[in-house]
């Protein structure tokens, strides 16, 4: 039964999956997000996200461990347990012949929510996610970045206290992107417990608070993103220029110029930009623009997972 | 959680599928019903005279509204159940809080509405053929309800079971249809050789038949007591069936 004080949202301890072939998909895993967490669930292709996702949601059968979400043992309360979740899966997986509407009204029905509350919610969360004009059309007939919003929208219709969300921007443009990053975190700020998957790592670097890194079963990393992000040592910044031919010379700072127009900088952790650019304008040299050279959650992430490999291949 | 709200949502889900494609649902059996009438009952029929003590028409419609019954409870909830998980949105189901033995239901109510519609419209249609009499009301609506019934839980267990779409033909194709057409819908089984008697009583589609024609015309090869235990007795089977499959999981979760 759950604890009324429970504060977590979910609860995985020595989570296995086993499947048939003998693949041991999960070796272990423990895992906390707490309630109102925005959490990230990163790690690469096979490393058992979207097993632990459905084990949560009870579409893989777990081998050995316990999950509970929001206090509810899917073992002895599986029915009270989906109560809590909405989940936006990997894949399309709604019928493609069938209305939005249709689909909507019938995904509240599964819940136990009423055809009157069901057409009002549908109006509000297909209106705020642009899709309401499209309500009578068929899934088949949405583009791509449509039916990642209309699985949303599915997974929100018997507002859920926890959305699981496995890679829900994949093949989006970048500007349904972010759109869909500014509703998520409106959703979080209501009180939504979030999890989210995702390959774009500034996604995840962006939206979560709380993130855990998987790989090979097993979670490798299990932390704030404040605290993973404080971990790097450095960033590689790229700065381009107005074509400058002479040499440019930064005290204390290694550089390497790419072109005339362009110059890549590792700053450490003490070194500030400012210093940069004092030495910068002190040369005549005009910075038209600067980014990072990488996402710095990619080359921690990236770091980990190879740690992570090296020590399997040593072992 | 209102499990009747979750119940009405997949009978909408299931009934609204098979009207959206009324054209390959409804459409097919009334055709093929009025061909059976037109070569077996006018044409064939003429030439046989009575049988079973009423003329033949009269005889085989029964028979032909039952087909129709059991080709289409069974069809529809293999084909959908199927596509479902095939095109994964059996997954809506399965992640929301909804019982199974609501899931079952909710299949099972939307093939026997299939195929009580297909008989409805398969007994229309007799009615430009044959004058159709009823014998006793409750006998039908009994036999028609529960061998649906029976038929949408054997379609579900096909659709749990079936990786490809062959595979929901199989059943229909080699088992289904050869039981349909020896189950006594065209010729009474009293008209058999002793053995093939013996062999007949354990189709169970001789007793559907059987109590279904004794409802609309009185006669029949079987006891009707035993008729509706046998029915009975492949429901309970059947529905328990369903459940453990879905209970596990097979053909469902990894």
């Amino acid at each position: 039964m759950t604890n009324a004080v429970e504060t977590n949202a979910l609860q995985i301890s020595s989570l296995v999956k086993t499947y048939k072939g003998g693949f041991q998909a999960l070796k272990g895993i423990d895992l906390t997000v707490k309630q109102g967490d925005f959490f990230a669930l990163l790690g690469p292709n096979g490393a058992g996200k979207s097993t632990t996702i459905g084990v949560i949601t009870s579409l893989v059968n777990k081998t050995q461990g316990q999950v509970k979400v929001y206090g509810y043992d899917i073992d002895t309360d599986l029915e009270k347990a989906k109560s809590f979740i909405g989940l936006v899966p990997q894949e399309f997986n709604f019928n493609q012949f069938e209305p939005l509407i249709n689909i909507l009204v019938n995904q509240a029905g599964y819940y136990g929510v009423d055809k009157k509350t069901a057409l009002v919610r549908a109006e509000k969360y297909l209106k705020q996610l642009e899709l309401w004009d499209k309500r009578n059309s068929a899934g088949r007939e949405l583009s791509g970045g449509m039916k990642r919003r209309l699985m949303i929208v599915r997974a929100l219709m018997h507002e859920p206290q926890m959305l699981i969300l496995d890679e829900p921007t994949a093949g989006v443009d970048i500007e349904i992107r972010r759109g869909m990053w500014d509703f998520l975190q409106q959703l979080n700020e209501q009180g939504i417990t979030i999890i989210l998957t995702t390959h774009y790592l500034e996604e995840a670097e962006s939206l979560c608070r709380n993130i855990a890194i998987i790989d090979g079963g097993k979670i490798v990393e299990n932390t704030s993103m404040k605290s993973l992000l404080a971990q790097l040592d450095g960033e590689t910044f790229v700065l381009d220029l107005l074509p400058f031919k002479s040499e440019i010379a930064l005290n204390g700072i290694s550089s390497r110029r790419i072109d005339d127009s362009t110059l890549e900088i590792d700053l450490q952790k003490k070194q500030t930009l400012n210093s940069v650019f004092e030495q910068l304008s002190a040369q005549n040299v005009e910075v038209l623009s600067m980014r990072n050279k990488s996402n710095r959650l990619e080359a921690l992430f990236v770091n980990l997972i190879t740690n992570n490999s090296t020590k399997k291949e040593a072992k | 959680m209102n499990n009747s709200i979750a119940l009405k949502s997949i009978l909408n889900k299931e009934t609204q599928r098979f009207m959206r494609i009324w054209v390959q649902t409804l459409v097919p059996p009334a055709i093929t019903i009025s061909l059976y009438f037109i070569i077996f009952g006018s044409l064939i029929g003429s030439r046989i005279g009575d049988m079973g003590g009423v003329d033949y028409m009269s005889f085989i419609v029964p028979g032909l509204i039952m087909m129709s019954v059991i080709t289409n409870s069974y069809s529809n909830v293999a084909s959908s159940f199927f596509s479902a998980k095939w095109q994964r949105n059996v997954e809506e189901m399965l992640v929301a809080p909804v019982p199974n033995w609501v899931i079952v239901a909710g299949y099972v109510g939307g093939g026997m509405a299939r195929g009580i519609l297909v008989g409805l419209i398969v007994t229309l249609v007799s009615l430009l053929f044959v004058d159709i009499q009823i014998h006793n009301v409750w006998v039908i609506v009994a036999t028609v309800t529960l061998t649906s019934a029976t038929f949408a839980l054997g379609g579900l267990i096909n659709a749990i079971f079936a990786r490809t779409f062959d595979d929901i033909s199989i059943i229909p194709t080699f088992i289904l249809t050869p039981l349909t057409y020896l189950g006594g819908v065209f010729y009474s089984i009293s008209l058999l050789p002793e053995f093939w008697q013996g062999v007949s009583q354990v189709n169970p589609i001789v007793y559907m038949v059987n109590a279904f024609r004794y409802g609309f015309l009185g006669v029949t090869d079987v006891s009707i007591g035993t008729a509706f235990m046998v029915i009975g007795f492949f429901i309970v089977t059947l529905f328990a069936i369903a459940m453990t499959l879905i209970n596990k999981g097979i053909g469902l979760r990894s």
